[in-house]
């Protein structure tokens, strides 16, 4: 099967700063990638190119096969977009806007009626489609803007920070409307919401000064993290000494830090050497010790720690 | 041909679904009359014409042209909304038409609301009605190619104020172009053909042809061109932004 999208090379500078440097993509049918990245690096700008607002200086974009350059019209038809901030206009309602953008789209009058219904019921936009859409709230015109990206059921989805505004109902609502067409749609979603890479996106890419520094799974991109696998361990403060001897004496342990003390229980974290697997050990030794024990958890690892790592690194020496 | 229509409705019904429509229509009947009696001397001269009426309208057309076309691409590029439109499957130039289109059609009427000026002439006298035919269309014309101008200029700036007082400033000087005293001011030290290369640009006297109800091809054809010319400007302008 064909990839869905195909960026290849992009390439874009602005004045002397290079915001994408040369990054290349593809995305499948059936995948969601999760675009993230700190601000400024270069998110929106390669979304915008993907979709032909803007031209790269090198570099090509396919969609579904049709070049955007050569045969823009055609590839622009296979993408729903919704833009940074979801723009639309101020003075239409969620119904003219969406009777607009269905004229575009080149449907008739009444599959333009049960199109809008379905757009409309998806992205729960009913008790507000005949409200002028500048009165309405920021959750609300985002979903106008979702509602007009879905409309014509596009093979290829990108969408500029979805969830930006939303309350935490509208954010699972807008994940799981991602989720139900996502086995037969390419979708991109840029975000700097970590957890949401966690919730819905079966690919992530982190890209830091326009380039791109990991691609992978969201598993893989936790297992980076150098705590990853590690096993916090809560005791009592009078055996912490005891027990933190004995999880350094294992081989498996590479380090134990001793965080925070409340209540009289000491937080240890056991970090794994080469980040592998020691629960066993750690239950064992802890066991053999007939010592009393809060409670033992693995940490899978945290994306924040992970994206603080591979973005923030760079940065600091070129500033130094 | 499609797209240009549905992007000329939603841009008409964009004027309509502000004050800003209605606010424009009357005060450009309000102030079109008013020159009229005022300054024109409707009553005074004693003749059945709408010539006081014509005469003022290069003017009021600089000033309210400028208007009517500053919004059509920089409150787009203000609120984000270019981003939405420019990535529809249209292309750049049936946006740009488009929009030109739906100004011009509220320009349209505009003149169409002065029509009682039309029906008191008749009801005074008996005027040339083929005159102020001509004349309407003249000013029409006169309007398009002022919006041309404006949108064009409207497309580099997300600034609706700077967007109206560079527009205003170019169709100021496309007027003045044709007056005496200005081309005077550069007779002494510009060769002859460039004089006669500007007051041909001249808006004024090619409305003031179509005015006098000479309908030439000649008139016609100049502000078609120079339509063409400002949207092509318009376009390039736009596609321009999209490498930067």
């Amino acid at each position: 099967m064909t990839d869905h999208i195909v960026l290849n090379q992009l390439t874009k500078m602005f004045g002397h700063l290079c915001a994408v440097d040369c990054i290349t993509l593809r995305v499948k049918r059936g995948e969601v990638l999760g675009f993230i990245g700190p601000n400024g690096a270069g998110k929106s700008t390669t979304m915008k190119m993907a979709t032909g607002f803007l031209i790269p200086d090198s570099g090509s974009v396919e969609i579904c096969g049709a070049s955007m350059i050569k045969d823009e019209k055609k590839a622009k038809r296979f993408i729903g977009y919704l833009p940074e901030g979801a723009p639309a206009y101020g003075d239409m309602t969620p119904f003219t806007f969406l009777r607009f953008i269905s004229d575009i789209r080149g449907y008739g009058s009444s599959e333009t009626l049960s199109r809008i219904d379905k757009a409309v019921d998806r992205a729960e936009l009913g008790g507000v489609i005949h409200q002028r859409i500048e009165t309405l709230s920021k959750g609300f015109k985002r979903r106008v803007g979702l509602a007009q990206a879905i409309l014509h059921e596009p093979p290829v989805l990108i969408l500029d920070e979805p969830t930006d505004g939303l309350d935490p109902n509208q954010k699972f609502h807008v994940r799981s409307l991602i989720k139900e067409i996502s086995s037969d749609t390419a979708i991109v979603i840029s975000t700097h919401i970590l957890e949401e890479v966690e919730a819905v996106c079966s690919r992530t890419v982190l890209i830091d000064r326009g380039q791109v520094v990991f691609d992978g799974t969201p598993g893989e991109l936790q297992a980076l993290d150098r705590k990853h696998n590690a096993m916090v361990v809560r005791v009592h403060t009078n055996h912490a000494a005891e027990i933190k001897s004995l999880l350094e004496a294992l081989g498996s342990v590479k380090q134990v830090e001793e965080n925070t003390h409340v209540n009289g229980v000491v937080t240890l974290t056991a970090i794994a050497s080469n980040t592998g697997a020691i629960a066993a050990d750690v239950a064992e030794a802890v066991a053999g010790a007939d010592l009393r024990v809060e409670e033992i958890t693995i940490n899978p690892g945290r994306l924040d720690e992970v994206f603080r790592d591979l973005t923030t690194s760079d940065t600091r020496s070129d500033n130094a | 041909m499609r797209n240009i229509l549905i992007i000329a409705k939603r841009e008409l019904g964009g004027y309509f679904a502000t004050p800003l429509a209605y606010i424009f229509i009357a005060i450009f009947a309000a102030l079109t009359s008013a020159f009229a009696f005022y300054l024109g001397g409707f009553f005074e001269r004693g003749q059945a014409d709408l010539k006081p009426f014509f005469d003022h309208h290069p003017w009021l057309l600089v000033l309210l042209v400028p208007s009517l076309a500053m919004r059509l691409w920089a409150e787009e590029r203000k609120s984000g909304s270019i981003e939405l439109l420019m990535t529809l499957p249209i292309t750049t130039t049936e946006a740009v038409i488009g929009k030109f289109l739906a100004a011009w059609m509220m320009m349209a009427i505009a003149l169409a609301v002065t029509a009682p000026m039309w029906i008191t002439v008749n009801y005074l006298g008996s005027p040339d009605n083929g005159v102020i035919l001509a004349a309407y269309f003249g000013s029409w014309l006169l309007s398009g190619a002022f919006l041309a101008i404006g949108a064009a200029i409207s497309a580099t700036t997300k600034n609706q104020v700077i967007a109206f007082v560079l527009a205003t400033a170019v169709c100021f000087v496309f007027v003045m172009s044709g007056l005496e005293a200005v081309l005077q001011a550069f007779d002494s030290w510009l060769p002859k053909f460039v004089i006669v290369a500007i007051s041909s640009m001249s808006y004024l006297n090619h409305y003031d042809q179509l005015a006098k109800g000479v309908v030439e091809a000649r008139a016609i054809m100049f502000f078609f061109t120079m339509i063409a010319i400002w949207l092509f400007a318009n376009v390039v302008i736009i596609d321009q932004k999209k490498t930067t």
